[in-house]
């Protein structure tokens, strides 16, 4: 009995290293360009729209005016403590909703009673704006980091506890078959097996919790404003307040950066995860 | 060959490893039940190749789970003197996981310690003739290797007892003679009792010591017959052939004699 030929042909083979370079400025580029369409596009229609004179630019300031801003901004330690302030809660609120969301979403998976009690009113809880939970934080932990880290976990907990919830319903029967064949017990059929099958619906929670978190926050710092505290939400409101439109505009467009550059970190993970797995063609 | 013609011989002699006694299942409660096994008995020897060949709904996949304890049974009693290792219709490999992973996660789960398990992987996916192909995960291997990875699975079980469940049914002919030769090799070389369960049957008479046949409605055994071909057998040899075609009538005739 030999090793059949036709049977280990290899699937796929390693490109080269020359290969691979030209490969990765190809993807790079396939990825760079329709951004770069994107970002030309809008630029230009929000220059049209400044050029018609539909409002005075001291209202709607040209792109180029705001990018100039932008740049001058980016030199600014007040921008840069801003910045802190901004990211140190999102990372704060964002990983306690990442605990909060996950524990609660695999003891509501698991726990038939617990599933009937609250799993619609996670869902309830996702869609509810966050922005209706500000007055009620702002009574119980006043004018504090704590009222924006409370809306930030409920804004992203339901999220990330509902794609636990959907990553473990959605385990193939035949895996959990393979753990009981292959002995596995509870706390290693989840740790080998049900929870590892999860992540790609996990991540997507994650991925939806990051969405959430951030635009709460925003809404937190746009209400709950403390002295001596730049914050990315704060200048906003300032921006508004001494009606500096190009500031307001080059603020916005920091947030909107911001916001898609983690999006960017989650989902290009999620990719690299479907592909491992044969999910997704490379 | 000479081993397997010994085992085949001794059949009658030695003792069951396993052994089904009278077991019954039925699904569902009232009007709604199923029975999809009625006084079903059978003795395996250790070492014996018993091959169970029935139509689908014969509830030969149903008699496999009740033996790895995925399911109990409705009546009656089994004896199941050893550990038991599955193998299913689908190779159920993990796709996070690479080649060797995915075996290594049954020596995990039985307990090998972490630094023994790479070495021993990588032992059994030689055994299976997948040496050098570890580090691949599921969707880079063919259905034939993939079936491979879960053979050596099956056997990283270190379980003595083996159930088959329509491993190969999904395979094309010639990937199928191929994991016949595997299967029948590491039979031997480990000395392992299987019962492989299938609806074809040349490839029961290719594999079996002895050759089970199910009937339907309700599940059940209805004859069961010694192959004393030698070995290695072709499944497309004219002895193969007329076995199979004498057996495929009998389960015809007692299907419809039971059926009444």
């Amino acid at each position: 009995m030999s090793a059949d030929g036709s049977i280990l042909t290899p699937v796929v083979d390693g490109p080269s290293a020359t290969q691979a370079d030209a490969g990765f400025v190809l993807k790079a580029w396939g990825w760079a360009w329709p951004k770069a369409l994107a970002i030309v596009l809008v630029l230009g229609i929000w220059q049209v729209v400044v050029w018609s004179g539909w409002r005075p630019t001291y209202v709607l300031p040209s792109p180029g005016e705001t990018l100039q801003t932008l740049w001058g901004m980016l030199g600014t330690e007040r921008f840069w403590s801003a910045i802190q302030t901004t990211m140190i809660r999102a990372v704060i609120g964002f990983a306690l909703a990442l605990v909060i969301g996950t524990a609660v979403g695999v003891l509501v998976a698991r726990i038939r009673p617990l599933r009937l009690a609250v799993g619609s009113l996670i869902t309830g809880l996702q869609t509810m704006p966050s922005i209706a939970w500000f007055p009620l934080a702002i009574l119980l932990f006043g004018l504090d980091e704590q009222a924006i880290l409370f809306v930030v976990v409920l804004g992203a907990a339901p999220s990330i506890a509902n794609g636990v919830i959907s990553g473990i319903d959605h385990v193939p029967p035949s895996f959990v078959r393979l753990g009981t064949v292959l002995g596995a017990k509870t706390v290693s059929l989840y740790r080998d097996i049900v929870l590892p099958a999860a992540m790609p619906a996990y991540v997507a929670g994650l991925t939806q919790g990051w969405a959430f978190a951030w635009r709460s926050l925003m809404a937190g710092e746009l209400l709950v404003i403390i002295a001596e505290r730049p914050s990315l939400g704060a200048n906003l409101e300032f921006a508004r307040q001494f009606s500096k439109a190009p500031l307001l505009l080059a603020t916005m467009l920091v947030i909107l950066i911001i916001g898609m550059l983690v999006d960017g970190l989650f989902s290009s993970y999620a990719r690299s995860m479907r592909r491992k797995r044969g999910l997704e063609v490379a | 060959m000479t081993v397997a013609a010994a085992v085949a011989g001794d059949v009658g002699l030695a003792l069951p490893i396993l052994s089904i006694c009278n077991v019954g299942k039925v699904f569902g409660r009232g009007d709604d039940s199923t029975v999809a096994l009625q006084d079903v008995s059978l003795d395996v020897a250790a070492g014996e190749f018993v091959t169970i060949v029935g139509a689908s709904g014969c509830g030969k996949s149903t008699l496999l789970n009740l033996v790895a304890g995925l399911d109990q049974p409705t009546s009656g009693t089994m004896q199941i003197g050893a550990r038991v290792a599955f193998m299913f219709q689908e190779a159920t490999l993990l796709p996070w996981m690479t080649a060797r992973q995915n075996v290594a996660l049954a020596l995990k789960l039985r307990g090998m310690p972490k630094r023994e398990r790479q070495g021993r992987a990588d032992e059994l996916l030689e055994a299976v003739r997948l040496e050098g192909w570890g580090d691949k995960r599921p969707h880079e291997l063919s259905g034939g290797m993939r079936q491979r990875v879960a053979l050596a699975r099956c056997l990283a079980q270190d379980a003595p007892i083996v159930l088959m469940d329509e491993p190969l049914g999904a395979l094309d002919a010639m990937t199928r003679d191929h994991l016949h030769d595997e299967i029948e090799h590491v039979w031997r070389a480990q000395g392992l009792t299987i019962i492989f369960v299938t609806h074809n049957m040349r490839e029961a008479i290719r594999l079996g010591d002895r050759v089970v046949l199910m009937g339907s409605h309700p599940g059940r055994i209805v004859y069961e017959e010694s192959i004393p071909l030698p070995h290695p057998r072709v499944m497309d040899s004219p002895d193969v052939a007329t076995r199979a075609a004498s057996l495929t009538a009998r389960l015809k005739d007692q299907g419809h004699a039971h059926v009444g």
